[in-house]
């Protein structure tokens, strides 16, 4: 798996132009989540594709040929803070509220609707994390789940260059001194 | 600043631009740009159908280096550019669409004539607009140019919808100058690379250049031509790299590939460093990638980034405009000693096979190598040949020796049939002194010989050599080597060609003799106007030799018996 953060002019059609381009090279899309930031007129993905690490120059030397991608940092093997978040539906009873509550203590997470035979309950963390609250919840009965897909930000070191910056072509990521993948 | 329709905006910067000649195809959507045109310094060429409209926009630009622009209407007239469109893509050439779109209030609602061409053309294009009101059309034209032309060239397709033709709006030119991101400048060869490629040159002890068509999109003939001549190493060309070093150079090897000749593969395979010059190691010409060049060191320039390790690992890739590359390389240049190389090469020359079919006596077949080796002769190899796709082609790049760069214009990559007879016209339009052939095939000329009519309409002169054989002749010799002579579908009954011609006052002969050949074409050439040569050579000949797809490159299928050469031809 690759991810890769890719700030995008913030134009319609831009996300269509995306994901037919990593469909036409043969790159299956794992997670992609797009919106906006703080400067205007810039959108910005994180994008999880079902690659090895040989493919991630081609991958990102494809995605600078589209007029719409200002800047594409593979961020793979850079320190990283990644979030999923979840809304998950759980069946409750009257015996088995009380139960789901522990749990979602436990995980740090919150009900945010209750329903006499349900609650909603929303989680934010690593996909792990989110997964781990999930398969404890399954037992109960998961009515209906909606999650974001990976987000994701290197940590400490400061995105190079705004998006008018000119993009380096062909450039390839360096990677951070540290290699912790998506730490907590 | 003055007020203007989008229309009007639309022509005022196509002429500033540059814009002299549009290939186009008038229908509703696209009628308020047809209406305005008439006021501007346009000349427009009625094709008779769109796909002709954008190889013809292809052509002008691979003749030219400048811009081919297209023009259609929505709907069917947007749908039928798309094969053009996919072979300007394949082949990096620069052309600009344009088509009309119904309103934009009408967008999505299944209008008449109503089709979604930027989504349909979103994977065969560099980039694309749907412009839906007046005060972007001028912005979206400017872009369009620089995009077209920049970088790695490539189509650009603006959908302008039919409101935004019609409203008037302030035309402000320098406002609409595209934004420094859209540029996208290529940074200069850096000092390390230029130092990593001279220390592999200077060690190589047989080094070999694979020379593709960024020689000429690059605009590095001279340039390259310089290396070549301060280094001596010996030059292998792709199909579209034709044209890119003289025929007649002596380190000037020939095409390499699926069809290429048989020393230019072996040698391939023999080589210690190859060089690969705006070339991308496309499948036709590496076959096997497993086995392809494993004893060789590669140097792999390219502006695109995406190129460099797509389908070969490389020792040096470097992402860099072709001719700012070889003008740094040039004052480090090393001259290694290649004598044992180059006799080497001469050697594998004298084993080859594929020039024997030139030395056949005249056993009263015609031979398609004969005709386009007549046809060489006779046009004192100066002319502009613009190729169909399949047998001819091949043949036409083994046997017209082309001197000059741009004066083959044949769709390689994307393989169109169709591509000759409208491409030779958008060439003859870019180009109106230059003596321009189409070699066609009978299969693929079928497919677009109705633009004989723009030919006749337009007055350009093309000459059309048709390499008539009855069969779809490529697809049958696969047939014949792989498919144990099971000729499904390949046969192919044609018209008599010379009444085709006839119907639009085109003259025409049919030649069957090798006697006739030189006469029949010198008498093409001393009249004024089209004319079509319907050449009826022998029907089950193939291209050797062949590289079967997938297989090594040194396995080459070879003419059966080679003949002995009688030298009498050189």
């Amino acid at each position: 798996m690759l991810t890769f953060v890719v700030q995008v002019a913030d134009r319609p059609g831009v996300l269509n132009r995306i994901a037919s381009l990593l469909r036409r090279r043969g790159f299956n899309i794992d997670s992609l989540t797009v919106g906006h930031t703080d400067a205007a007129g810039i959108s910005r993905m994180t994008v999880v594709v079902e690659a090895n690490a040989e493919a991630a120059p081609r991958i990102e030397a494809n995605l600078y040929k589209l007029v719409h991608v200002r800047r594409v940092e593979n961020v793979t093997e850079v320190a990283t803070v990644c979030r999923d978040l979840a809304l998950v539906k759980v069946a409750t009873s009257v015996e088995s509220r009380s139960q789901v509550m522990q749990l979602v203590d436990v995980f740090r997470a919150r009900i945010v609707d209750v329903a006499p035979e349900s609650l909603i309950i929303e989680i934010t963390g690593t996909e792990e994390k989110v997964d781990g609250l999930v398969e404890m919840l399954r037992p109960f009965g998961v009515i209906e789940m909606a999650r974001t897909g990976r987000l994701a930000m290197a940590r400490g070191r400061p995105v190079a260059g705004r998006p008018e910056t000119a993009p380096p072509v062909g450039a390839t990521p360096t990677a951070g001194d540290e290699s912790i993948a998506c730490s907590v | 600043m003055s007020r203007m329709t989008g229309a009007e905006i639309l022509w005022e910067c196509l002429v500033r631009e540059g814009v002299t000649d549009v290939f186009g195809y008038p229908g509703g959507a696209i009628l308020p740009a047809y209406d305005a045109m008439l006021k501007f310094p346009i000349r427009h060429v009625l094709v008779r159908h769109e796909q002709g409209a954008t190889h013809m926009a292809d052509g002008y630009a691979r003749a030219s280096g400048r811009v081919g622009v297209a023009v259609a209407t929505s709907g069917p007239g947007a749908t039928n550019m798309v094969t053009g469109i996919a072979t300007a893509m394949m082949d990096s050439s620069p052309i600009v669409c344009i088509t009309g779109q119904v309103g934009s209030r009408l967008i999505g609602s299944d209008a008449f004539q109503e089709t979604d061409i930027t989504g349909i053309t979103l994977p065969i294009t560099k980039h694309n607009y749907l412009v839906t009101r007046a005060q972007d059309v001028a912005s979206a034209v400017r872009e369009a140019f620089q995009i077209a032309q920049s970088g790695r060239p490539g189509p650009v397709l603006i959908d302008i919808t039919k409101d935004a033709q019609q409203t008037s709006v302030e035309f402000d030119w320098d406002g609409a100058a595209p934004p420094p991101v859209i540029a996208r400048p290529v940074p200069p060869p850096n000092r390390d690379d230029v130092q990593r490629a001279m220390a592999l040159i200077a060690a190589a002890e047989r080094p070999l250049v694979l020379a593709g068509h960024g020689i000429m999109l690059g605009g590095a003939v001279d340039e390259f031509r310089a290396f070549v001549d301060a280094t001596g190493i010996p030059v292998a060309v792709t199909l579209l790299g034709i044209g890119g070093l003289p025929a007649s150079h002596p380190l000037n090897l020939g095409m390499m590939g699926m069809h290429g000749e048989a020393w230019v593969n072996t040698a391939i395979q023999e080589a210690d460093l190859l060089i690969a010059l705006g070339m991308r190691f496309d499948d036709r010409v590496t076959g096997n990638l497993k086995t392809y060049a494993l004893n060789a060191k590669k140097i792999h320039v390219d502006i695109d980034a995406a190129e460099i390790g797509k389908n070969v690992p490389v020792t040096v890739g470097i992402v860099a405009d072709l001719a700012a590359t070889l003008r740094a390389w040039q004052p480090h240049l090393p001259k290694p000693t290649l004598t044992g190389w180059l006799n080497r090469i001469t050697d594998l020359k004298g084993d080859s096979a594929v020039r024997d079919i030139q030395n056949l006596p005249d056993d009263g077949h015609l031979y398609a190598a004969h005709v386009i080796n007549d046809l060489w002769h006779a046009t004192e190899g100066r002319a502009i040949v613009v190729t169909d796709v399949g047998q001819h082609q091949m043949w036409e790049a083994q046997y017209y020796r082309h001197e000059a760069p741009r004066s083959l214009i044949t769709s390689g990559g994307l393989g169109t049939m169709g591509f000759a007879l409208p491409a030779a016209i958008g060439a003859k339009r870019a180009c109106p002194d230059a003596e321009v052939w189409a070699v066609v095939g009978d299969g693929g000329f079928q497919m677009t010989m109705a633009e004989l009519a723009t030919a006749v309409q337009e007055q350009l002169a093309v000459k059309v050599a048709i390499i008539n054989n009855g069969y779809l002749g490529m697809v049958r010799q696969w047939q014949e080597f792989f498919y144990d002579r099971r000729y499904a579908a390949t046969p192919l009954l044609s018209p008599d060609f010379t009444k085709i011609a006839g119907a639009y006052g085109i003259e025409a002969c049919t030649i069957r003799t090798r006697a006739d050949v030189i006469p029949a074409v010198k008498t093409a050439r001393a009249h004024a106007g089209p004319v079509v040569l319907d050449f009826q050579v022998e029907q089950e000949d193939s291209v050797y030799p062949m590289v079967p797809a997938g297989a090594d490159l040194h396995a080459m299928i070879r003419r059966p018996n080679p003949l002995a050469e009688t030298g009498a031809d050189e």
